[in-house]
C-alpha cells in the first residue's frame, strides 16, 4: 500500500481534470458524484496507508516517496515528494474523510444552481491541493498547496459573485490572506538560508542537532506564524473568515472551518523542531491563541445571521488549537482539530441544511421551533452543540479539555481566559440552538425582526450581515420549512456520530487509551503535561461546570425569557469588530491617500520607465522594419553583407 | 568519368562501395522508403484515394521510423557497444542523431495531421503534402548524423528542397508562390555559401570528414589557417540561414508569413531543429578546437538574433509574422546553447529545440484554425473575442504563447532555464542578461494576442464569419501540444534525460 500514496492526490487531481474535461455533459448530479467518487476513492488509498502505517513500529512510520526532481536550480533542490507518516495521514484521513461528506451533502445542497458543475470542480481543485499542503515533504509544496486551497477558497466564496458583496468578500480574503503569505516565504527563505534544504526531514534533523541558531529559529516560528494568522484566521488577520460565509455552505463547512483553516496549526506542528527551538516564539502564539479565542466567542454572542455565528466560532476555536501549539501541547492541538473537524462540519452543514429548509433565509431572530419540521437537522445539530459546548461524554469535552489542561501547566492567566471562552462558547451556541429549534415559530409573526428581542444588535451588524447565502430571501410567513434529501442528511448522520465518539481517538484515562498521542509520537516527540490525576479531573469538572452554566444562562435567556436578550447581548461585545472597523477606516482613510501616492509614483516613474523602454522598443521596430521591405533583391544583399562582417571578422582574427 | 577520377585519385582500378548496414540506417531508410513508395501511389491512383490518405500514412511511416529508433537507442546506449558510424564514416549513428530524428518524425506526424484539416478545408489534392513532410524528416535525420561535410550538404539540400515545395503548395494562394520562390531564391544563396565554405575547410584539410578533420587538426598546428576560418566562416552563415538567425532572417517573416499555416508550423520546428542539429554537430563536435573563434561569432548571432527577434515582434500586426519573428528569438536562446559549446549547452539546446517543436506545432495549429477559409486572417483582429467564441481554442492558444513567453510551469519555462544556465556556466553573463530581457520583451507580443483573444471586443464583422470548425486532426495535434507544454513543464525528467544522453560523438567504428 506505501507504494500507492501518490494515488492520494492523484485521484482528486484525475476528477478535477475530468470535470475540467467534461463536467458541463456530465452536469448535474452526476458531475457531483463523480467528484464524490475521486474523494471517496482517495480516502479509500488513505485507509489503506493508514493500516499500512499501523502495522509498522513507531520508528518506521514514515514513507517518503520521491516521485521526481521537480526544480533544480544549482544548490537549490525541490523536490516533487510525498512524505506519508502519521502527522499528514491523520490530517488526509480527516480532509479525505470529512471531505467526502461534505461532497456528497454539496451534491443536494447545489441541485439546481446553474454552475453545480463548477462548483465541484474547485471542489475537487481544492481537496487535491489541501493534500498536497499535508503531503508534501518540503516547504515548497507546502506553499504549493497553501496557494492553491487558498485560490480555490477565493473562487468559491465569490462563486456567486453576481451579488457585489460576495465578490468584494472574496477579494477580502485574498487581500488579507496576501499578508500571511508574505510570512510563509520570507521564511521559507529563511530556512533554506540557515538549513540549506527545505525538506521536512532536513529540517527536523537540523532542529534536533541544534544546527539553528535560537534567534534564527525565533524568527522562523514567528514568520510561519504570521503565515499562520493569516490562513487560519487568527488576531489580527482573521477578519476574512466571517465575511467569507458568502460562499455557499459546504464551502464554509469544508474550507472555512474543518480543513484549510486548519493549515496554519498544521504548519506549525509538522515544523515543531524548530518550535522547539523558538523561545519566546511560543508564547507569543500562544497569547494570541487564547486572545483571538476569547475575542472572536465575544463577537459571536452579538450575531444573528446563522453562518456568522457559526464562522466567529470557527475563529474562537481555532484560536484553542494556537494555545495548544504556543503551550507546546501538540497532540492536544491535533485531538482538537480532528473532533472540531466533526463537529464543526456537523454545524455548518446543518445550518445548510436550515437554511436550506427555511428558503435561503439566514437569520435567526426569524427561525424557531424547527425541531418540529426538520427533525434529523434538529437532532444532530444537538450532538453537535452538545461537543463544541464541551459537555461529556461528547467529543469536544475532552479534547478541548486537553488544551485548557496544557494551559493550566503554563500560564493561570491562559486557563482563565480559556474557561471564559468556553463559558461563552456554551453560551452563545445554546443560543443558536434555542433562537433555530425551540421557542414560537418567528417566521409567522409579520414582522419579526422589528419586534423581535435583538433589534438593538442592527446598529452594528448590518453593514457586515450583508454577505448572505443567497441573494433570494422569499421567507414568507405562511412557510413550511421541510427535512432535506437523504444526501443531505446522511453525512449529517454520520457526522453526528463521529462528533459523540471522537473523543475516543485520545481517552486520558490510562496510558493505554491515549491512542493519538502514541500514533503522533515519532512525528512530535513526547510531551509530559506535567497536570496529575486529581488536578486533571478537576479541571474538567470545572470546564463542565462552566459549560453547563452557559448552556443554563442561554436558557434563562433564550427559552425561559427571564432575562432579556438585551442585557446580554451588549453592543461591547461586538468590541472584535472594531479591528475590521478599523481596517475599513484605514483604507478609506489614511490607508487610501497613501494607496493614491504610491499609485502616483507607480504612474509617473514605474510606468514612465516602462513605457519609455516600450516607446523605445516600438521606434527601435519601426526603424529596423524600414530594412525589412519583402523584397528578394534587398534580403539578399543583407544576406551578402552579414557574410561580409563574418568573414572579416575571422580575417581580423586571423591577423593577431 | 568515374574512371579518370580514380586514375587520378590513383585509388587503382576497382571501385570499392562501402558497405552499407540498412539496419542501422532503418530510420532514414523508412522515411525515404515510404515517402517514395507514397509518392508512386499517389500517382497511380491519383483522385481515388481519399484526402486523409496521406495524412494517415505520413504519420504511419513517421511512427515506424520512431518505433525502428527505440532498438536502435538500445544498441548505442550499450557501453559495450556504443555509438556506430555507418557507410565508411559517413553517417554517424549516436543517441544525438536518433534523438533529432525522434523529434522530426514526432514533428512530421503532427504536422501532418495539421495539414490534413489544412487540405480539405482549402480543397488542396494532396498525399504529395504529407510525403514531402517525409522527404524533409529524412534529409534532417541525414543532417543530424552526418559525419561528412558532403553528407551534410546532401541533408541540407533534400529537407530544402522539400520544404521550398511545401512552401508553394497552396498554388491558387499568389503569397504561397511568393513564399515559395523567395525561400527558394535565398535559400540556394545560402547553400552556395555553405558548399563554399565545405570547399574551403577542404582546401585547408584535405577531407571532407568531419572525423578526419578533427584529428587533422588536432595533430598540427596551422601556422596559416586563412583558408580553414573562411571556410568556417562561410559554413556558418549557412548554417545561421537556415535556423534563420539574424542578420541572416530576413527571408523569415515573409515566408512564414506567405506559406500555408501547417508548413510554417513545420518550418519553425522541424528545419530549425534540423538546421541546429547540423550546427551543433560540425561546430560544437567537428570544429571543437576552433571554438575560441566561432564562439564570439556565434554569440553576436545570438544577441542579435534576441534583439531583432524580439524587438520586431512586437511592432507586428500580423500574428503570423509576430510568430515568425518570435521563431528568430527562439533561434536566438537556441543558440546560447550552441554558444556554450559544452555537453550541458549541446543537451539545452535539443531540450529547448523539442519544446519549441511541441508549442510551434500546437501555435500554428490554432493559427490555421484561426486562418479560416483561405488561410488568410492572421491580423490581430481575427483573434479579438476568440475566448468568447472558441474558449477551448484560445486557452490552448494562451497555453502554447505563455510557454513561448516562458511562463513556469510550462515547458518553455524550463528550456528557457536551461539554455541560460548553460551560458552562465559557460560565463557568458552578457548573453545571459540580454536573453532575459529580451524575453520580458516578448512576453509583451505574446500578451498581445492573449489581450487581444479575451479582453477586447471583437468587431461586428468578425462575428459574421461564423463559427470556426476545429477538425479532428487539428484537435488531435493541439491536444498532444497541450499535453507536452503542460505535462513535461511539470515533470520534464524524462525527456532531460533523453537530452542529456543525446550527444553527438564522432566515432570511426563501423558497427556491425
Amino acid at each position: 500500500m506505501s507504494a500507492l500514496v501518490w494515488l492520494i492526490p492523484a485521484l482528486p487531481l484525475a476528477g478535477f481534470v475530468a470535470l475540467v474535461v467534461g463536467g458541463r455533459r456530465l452536469g448535474d448530479p452526476w458531475a457531483g458524484w463523480l467528484a464524490t467518487a475521486a474523494v471517496g476513492g482517495s480516502f479509500l488509498v488513505v485507509l489503506g496507508v493508514f493500516a499500512d502505517l499501523v502495522g509498522r513500529g513507531a520508528e518506521a512510520r514514515s514513507i517518503h516517496q520521491e516521485l521526481f526532481t521537480w526544480i533544480p536550480a544549482g544548490s537549490f533542490q525541490a523536490s516533487m515528494g510525498l512524505l506519508a507518516d502519521p502527522l499528514s495521514i491523520t490530517m488526509c484521513l480527516f480532509v479525505t474523510g470529512v471531505g467526502s461528506l461534505i461532497h456528497l451533502y454539496a451534491i443536494g445542497y447545489m441541485h439546481g444552481d446553474e454552475k453545480f458543475s463548477k462548483f465541484f470542480t474547485y471542489l475537487n481543485l481544492f481537496i487535491f491541493s489541501m493534500l498536497m499542503l499535508v503531503l508534501g515533504d518540503n516547504l515548497l509544496l507546502t506553499f504549493l498547496g497553501w496557494e492553491g486551497v487558498g485560490a480555490c477558497s477565493y473562487f468559491l466564496i465569490s462563486f456567486w459573485h453576481t451579488d457585489p458583496a460576495n465578490a468584494s468578500a472574496g477579494k477580502k480574503a485574498f487581500v488579507t490572506n496576501r499578508v500571511g503569505d508574505w510570512g510563509f516565504m520570507v521564511a521559507t527563505f529563511l530556512v533554506w538560508t540557515s538549513v540549506g534544504s527545505i525538506g521536512y526531514l532536513d529540517i527536523a534533523n537540523a532542529a534536533h542537532h541544534g544546527e539553528i541558531a535560537a534567534v534564527t529559529a525565533t524568527a522562523i516560528a514567528v514568520l510561519f506564524f504570521v503565515a499562520a494568522t493569516g490562513k487560519s484566521a487568527q488576531l489580527p488577520l482573521f477578519v476574512w473568515l466571517p465575511d467569507a460565509m458568502a460562499g455557499p455552505t459546504p464551502v464554509s463547512a469544508l474550507i472555512h472551518a474543518a480543513t484549510m483553516v486548519t493549515s496554519g496549526v498544521y504548519l506549525l506542528v509538522r515544523l515543531n523542531p524548530i518550535l522547539h527551538a523558538a523561545g519566546w516564539a511560543n508564547d507569543l502564539i500562544a497569547w494570541v491563541g487564547v486572545a483571538t479565542a476569547l475575542v472572536a466567542a465575544t463577537v459571536a454572542v452579538t450575531q444573528n445571521d446563522i453562518k456568522k455565528v457559526l464562522a466567529y466560532s470557527t475563529v474562537s476555536q481555532l484560536g484553542y488549537l494556537f494555545l495548544a501549539v504556543g503551550t507546546g501541547n501538540y497532540v492536544a492541538a491535533i485531538f482538537h482539530m480532528v473532533t472540531h473537524a466533526f463537529f464543526k462540519a456537523l454545524l455548518f452543514l446543518g445550518s445548510g441544511s436550515v437554511i436550506l429548509g427555511m428558503a435561503h433565509e439566514q437569520d435567526m431572530r426569524r427561525y424557531g421551533n424547527l425541531r418540529k419540521y426538520m427533525p434529523i437537522t434538529a437532532g444532530t445539530f444537538i450532538i453537535g452543540w452538545l461537543a463544541i459546548a464541551g459537555v461529556p461524554p461528547f467529543s469536544g469535552f475532552w479534547s478541548k479539555d486537553e488544551i485548557l489542561a496544557g494551559a493550566y501547566a503554563h500560564n493561570k492567566v491562559m486557563l482563565a481566559l480559556g474557561l471564559i471562552t468556553a463559558l461563552l462558547t456554551a453560551f452563545y451556541m445554546s443560543r443558536q440552538v434555542f433562537m433555530t429549534f425551540f421557542g414560537p415559530e418567528r417566521w409567522r409573526e409579520a414582522d419579526a425582526v422589528a419586534t423581535g428581542d435583538g433589534d438593538h444588535a442592527d446598529a452594528h451588524d448590518s453593514a457586515h450581515d450583508s454577505a448572505h447565502d443567497d441573494h433570494a430571501h422569499h421567507l414568507t410567513p405562511d412557510h413550511t420549512p421541510s427535512e432535506s434529501p437523504w444526501v443531505m442528511t446522511l453525512p449529517l448522520v454520520v457526522l453526528g456520530a463521529l462528533a459523540i465518539v471522537g473523543g475516543a481517538l485520545n481517552l486520558p484515562f490510562t496510558d493505554s487509551t491515549k491512542v493519538l498521542e502514541h500514533w503522533l509520537e515519532p512525528v512530535v516527540g513526547v510531551h509530559e503535561l506535567g497536570v496529575e490525576g486529581a488536578t486533571l479531573v478537576a479541571l474538567a469538572a470545572i470546564a463542565v461546570v462552566l459549560g453547563l452554566v452557559g448552556i443554563g444562562l442561554a436558557g434563562a435567556v433564550y427559552l425561559a425569557r427571564r432575562i432579556p436578550a438585551s442585557t446580554v447581548e451588549r453592543p461591547e461585545f461586538g468590541w472584535g469588530l472594531w479591528i475590521d472597523r478599523g481596517y475599513a477606516a484605514f483604507m478609506g482613510g489614511p490607508g487610501r491617500a497613501l494607496f493614491d501616492a504610491i499609485s502616483r509614483f507607480d504612474k509617473a516613474v514605474i510606468d514612465g520607465a516602462v513605457d519609455g523602454v516600450a516607446n523605445a522598443v516600438g521606434a527601435a521596430g519601426a526603424v529596423l522594419r524600414r530594412t525589412q521591405t519583402g523584397r528578394v533583391r534587398n534580403s539578399a544583399i543583407g544576406l551578402a553583407t552579414g557574410a561580409v562582417a563574418v568573414l572579416v571578422y575571422f580575417v581580423v582574427r586571423m591577423s593577431f | 568519368m568515374f574512371a579518370t577520377l580514380l586514375q587520378a585519385t590513383g585509388a587503382g582500378d576497382k571501385l570499392v562501395t562501402p558497405e552499407v548496414p540498412w539496419s542501422h540506417l532503418a530510420p532514414q531508410l523508412i522515411l525515404v522508403v515510404g515517402a517514395t513508395v507514397g509518392v508512386i501511389a499517389a500517382a497511380a491512383l491519383r483522385g481515388r484515394l481519399r484526402r486523409s490518405v496521406g495524412a494517415v500514412g505520413a504519420a504511419v511511416v513517421a511512427g515506424a521510423a520512431i518505433v525502428s529508433i527505440i532498438p536502435l537507442w538500445h544498441r548505442v546506449s550499450n557501453p559495450a557497444q556504443g555509438p556506430i558510424s555507418a557507410v565508411n564514416g559517413a553517417i554517424g549513428v549516436d543517441r544525438f542523431s536518433l534523438f533529432v530524428t525522434a523529434l522530426l518524425c514526432a514533428a512530421v506526424i503532427l504536422a501532418s495531421f495539421t495539414a490534413e484539416a489544412y487540405l480539405q478545408r482549402e480543397g488542396l489534392d494532396g498525399p504529395e503534402f504529407s510525403l514531402l513532410l517525409l522527404l524533409a524528416a529524412a534529409g534532417g535525420s541525414v543532417m543530424a548524423g552526418a559525419n561528412d561535410l558532403i553528407v551534410m550538404f546532401i541533408g541540407i539540400e533534400v529537407l530544402s528542397l522539400a520544404v521550398y515545395v511545401l512552401a508553394a503548395m497552396h498554388a491558387r494562394r499568389i503569397s504561397s508562390q511568393e513564399s515559395g520562390l523567395k525561400y527558394f531564391l535565398l535559400g540556394g544563396f545560402a547553400s552556395a555559401f555553405l558548399l563554399y565554405g565545405i570547399a574551403l575547410t577542404y582546401g585547408a584539410t584535405g577531407t571532407t570528414s568531419l572525423l578526419r578533420v578533427q584529428s587533422f587538426l588536432a595533430e598540427r598546428v596551422l601556422t596559416d589557417d586563412g583558408l580553414l576560418l573562411g571556410g568556417l566562416a562561410l559554413m556558418l552563415v549557412g548554417f545561421a540561414f537556415k535556423v534563420g538567425a539574424v542578420p541572416f532572417h530576413m527571408w523569415t517573416p515573409d515566408v512564414y508569413q506567405g506559406a500555408p499555416s501547417p508548413v510554417t508550423g513545420f518550418m519553425a520546428a522541424a528545419v530549425k531543429t534540423a538546421a541546429f542539429a547540423g550546427m551543433l554537430r560540425v561546430f560544437v563536435v567537428g570544429f571543437a578546437s576552433y571554438a575560441d573563434l566561432w564562439r564570439p561569432v556565434v554569440g553576436a548571432l545570438a544577441i542579435a538574433s534576441l534583439v531583432v527577434g524580439a524587438v520586431m515582434s512586437v511592432v507586428q500586426t500580423n500574428v503570423k509574422r509576430m510568430l515568425a519573428y518570435s521563431s528568430i528569438a527562439h533561434a536566438g536562446f537556441v543558440l546560447l546553447g550552441v554558444d556554450a559549446a559544452s555537453a550541458e549547452g549541446t543537451a539545452a539546446s535539443l531540450f529547448y529545440l523539442a519544446a519549441y517543436t511541441a508549442m510551434a506545432l500546437g501555435t500554428f495549429a490554432v493559427v490555421t484554425v484561426v486562418g479560416g477559409s483561405g488561410d488568410g486572417a492572421h491580423t490581430l483582429d481575427a483573434y479579438r473575442g476568440l475566448g468568447r467564441r472558441r474558449p477551448g481554442l484560445a486557452l490552448a492558444m494562451s497555453l502554447f504563447l505563455l510557454a513561448q513567453a516562458g511562463t513556469p510551469v510550462t515547458i518553455g519555462f524550463l528550456a528557457k532555464l536551461g539554455v541560460i544556465r548553460a551560458a552562465i556556466d559557460a560565463d557568458q553573463w552578457a548573453l545571459a542578461i540580454v536573453a532575459m530581457l529580451t524575453a520580458v520583451i516578448s512576453t509583451f507580443m505574446y500578451l498581445r494576442i492573449v489581450v487581444a483573444m479575451y479582453f477586447a471586443e471583437s468587431e461586428s464583422e468578425s462575428d459574421d464569419r461564423g463559427e470556426l470548425r476545429i477538425p479532428w486532426g487539428v484537435g488531435v495535434t493541439i491536444g498532444v501540444a497541450v499535453i507536452a507544454t503542460l505535462v513535461l513543464g511539470v515533470v520534464p525528467g524524462p525527456l532531460e534525460h533523453l537530452s542529456d544522453d543525446a550527444l553527438p560523438v564522432l566515432v570511426a567504428v563501423d558497427g556491425r
